[in-house]
């Protein structure tokens, strides 16, 4: 039959899916597990295992224990800030270094909205590109293309601050910026409006979604090769046209899934620092214009840390990094949680 | 592939009624409208493949635009020169970056690769499937907070900015991504072999080490050298711990200088000189990263590839 998807197997990308779990026939490892327990056992064999097993457990147990140990060490520092600022530290704007007192709603508002631009940005082009290399790509051109968008992936974040930097920002500045608010009219909105300075929230979000596309890109391909043929054939067989196939049939079946990549690339949106900081501008305001300049939580840390100038401001910006760090955790958290159901319905 | 239009327009010539003939038309143009979204939406697919693979293009293009000039021979040999003076390199942070990503190494491969063994043993035991999950919650902490963490560990006790915690922040974010490579590389390797090695006697730790470690180990080492290519590029993890310096340090217990560190120090600076060195800088890091991501992407493609299906 010439009809029906391309073969996915034979598309094999080097990266580590939480689903490539190729299982061993049940035959196999049901033979081998009786002959090494009970025949050729020595006290010598018997030390030997169990001296390993104690290693790698150890190590395993490390990654759980190092997890605990950073949120007792955050918190621990960021207890006196926590203390004497209590729910005012998230709902305050006002970060005073010199009067001692701080509060961290701008940087936390900064962060939510340049990783909401990246999202916004980044979704339809990553679904969309997952999309093509999936279903729809010549076979020539699925590896470069995929490897194009997974490269982005790989690029140290300072370098893509210094292209933000220089690049980015006086194209913002000098032709975008102005192209929304005058040219588009867009001005009279509150989104659009004010000095076009260059280093802005904008900036940050497009950066972010740049940074952010790789990852939500990979899972919703890892995603879309696990739903079932069957899904494709059936919407094809009914005489769906080949869009309708992937709409009707195949994004609903990956869609937690592709959520779960989606809020992937907001974790790393959420906690990333230096392209950010290079292209934000770091003023600590709350401001309704994409063109204003910003702060993150991230950049807050990045900026002032070094030079905190007593202990409560340094309480205040570890303060900072813990909740950046329960925000992370749970965004990832609920990333992994959504991809593995997909993973797991997928391997059963 | 070719077409795939499932042509169900059936032209029913055979009942020449008006109300047939009307049905027939109201389904061909239902059909045609079908069709046409089909085209739109496939052909935009293609459009947003090319404007995500524009990123990439760009920046590669203006780095080797505005950075190649300054890559000379004595970028990598001489030391960073104050503004105003031409000639100078960025040897003393090449050098640190090294420093830095083989201390992160000695903390990050051990417990790593000792923690994939691990999930690949105990696949689906309940504490397995914990620390997968929270190994990768772990891949996904923002660097910053590492490097507070680090700071808050090895620099607030001591007094002073070390490369040792520095090389420990970075090491920790490497944990994460050793681990699931190495799960994965073990898992690649063919059940029989393990079998064998316990058929014929071997223990099982025996088996675990010599043969299927050893079976695994081109893909471990190609994990290890992403974890690495990684880490090398990271610079908030550093600011508070390694720290950066101008001047020629190799010691564990002094601040160290570090690529990425020195590439945002240039960058921030309102000095012309030094953009150009942060654009050298950056072309040579991005180079090394490029290589080692390439290579391992094509080293576990042939090696692996075909195997897996």
């Amino acid at each position: 039959m010439p009809h029906g998807p391309p073969d996915l197997s034979l598309f094999c990308p080097h990266a580590i899916s939480p689903m490539s779990d190729a299982t061993a026939p049940p035959l196999m490892s049901a033979l081998a597990a009786p002959p090494a327990g009970s025949t050729a056992r020595t006290s010598a064999s018997a030390v030997g295992d169990r001296i390993y097993q104690v290693i790698i457990t150890l190590c395993a147990l490390g990654i759980p224990v190092l997890l605990l140990f950073l949120f007792w060490e955050i918190g621990k520092a960021a207890w006196p800030a926590l203390h004497q600022f209590g729910l005012h530290f998230l709902t305050s704007s006002k970060w005073d270094v010199g009067g001692g007192e701080f509060g961290a709603a701008p940087a936390i508002f900064g962060t939510l909205v340049s990783s909401a631009i990246a999202l916004i940005i980044a979704t339809p082009l990553a679904v969309g590109v997952a999309i093509f290399l999936s279903e729809f790509a010549p076979d020539w051109l699925r590896q470069p293309v995929a490897f194009l968008v997974d490269l982005l992936a790989a690029i140290p974040s300072v370098v893509y601050g210094l292209w933000g930097v220089f690049v980015l920002v006086p194209l913002l500045r000098e032709h975008v910026m102005p192209f929304l608010r005058d040219t588009l009219h867009l001005g009279a909105t509150p989104l659009f409006s004010g000095p076009a300075y260059g280093p802005s929230m904008l900036a940050a979000g497009l950066i972010l979604a740049v940074m952010a596309l790789p990852y939500i890109s990979a899972v919703s391909r890892e995603v879309l090769r696990a739903v079932p043929r069957s899904q494709r054939e059936a919407a094809l067989a009914l005489g769906a046209t080949r869009w309708e196939t992937i709409w009707d049939a195949v994004l609903p079946y990956a869609k937690s899934g592709i959520v779960g990549g989606i809020i992937l690339g907001l974790g790393r949106a959420l906690g990333e620092t230096m392209a950010v900081t290079m292209v934000i501008g770091n003023r600590p305001e709350i401001s309704a214009s994409l063109f204003a300049p910003g702060y993150t939580m991230a950049s807050l840390i990045a900026n002032e840390f070094s030079e905190a100038t007593n202990d409560m401001h340094l309480s205040a910006l570890m303060a900072v990094g813990g909740v950046l760090f329960v925000i992370t955790i749970l965004v990832n958290a609920i990333a992994r949680w959504l991809v593995w159901r997909v993973s797991r319905e997928a391997n059963v | 592939m070719t077409a795939m239009s499932p042509t169900p327009n059936v032209p029913h010539s055979s009942i020449p009624t008006p109300i047939a003939n009307r049905r027939a038309t109201a389904r061909q143009g239902r059909l045609r409208r079908r069709r046409v979204m089909n085209g739109f939406m496939i052909g935009m697919t293609y459009l947003v493949a090319v404007l995500a693979s524009l990123p990439l293009v760009f920046i590669l293009w203006h780095l080797l635009k505005a950075g190649a000039g300054f890559v000379t021979p004595s970028f990598f040999t001489n030391m960073p020169k104050p503004v105003g003076e031409t000639g100078g390199g960025m040897a003393n942070a090449i050098v640190g970056t090294l420093v830095l990503v083989g201390i992160a190494s000695l903390v990050g491969l051990p417990i790593g690769i000792g923690a994939g063994l691990y999930l690949a043993d105990k696949r689906g035991a309940p504490l397995a499937t914990a620390v997968r999950f929270l190994s990768d919650v772990l891949n996904g902490l923002p660097s910053i907070v590492m490097g507070i963490f680090a700071w808050q560990l090895l620099v607030r006790p001591i007094g002073h900015f070390s490369a040792l915690s520095g090389g420990v922040a970075l090491g920790v974010m490497m944990i994460p991504l050793v681990t699931r490579t190495t799960e994965e590389m073990i898992r690649l390797v063919p059940n029989s072999l393990r079998e064998a090695a316990l058929a014929l006697g071997y223990q099982r730790w025996r088996t675990s080490l010599t043969i299927i470690l050893r079976t695994a180990l081109p893909g471990i080492v190609t994990g290890a050298l992403v974890a690495v290519a990684r880490v090398a590029g990271e610079t908030a993890p550093l600011l508070f711990t390694a720290f950066g310096n101008q001047f020629w340090s190799t010691s564990l217990r002094e601040p160290i200088a570090a690529l990425p560190l020195q590439i945002f120090t240039y960058a921030i600076s309102p000095y012309d000189d030094w953009h150009a060195q942060a654009w050298a800088g950056a072309l040579v890091l991005i180079t090394i990263v490029l290589v080692i991501s390439l290579a391992a992407r094509f080293a576990t493609r042939s090696r692996f590839g075909p195997a897996v299906d």
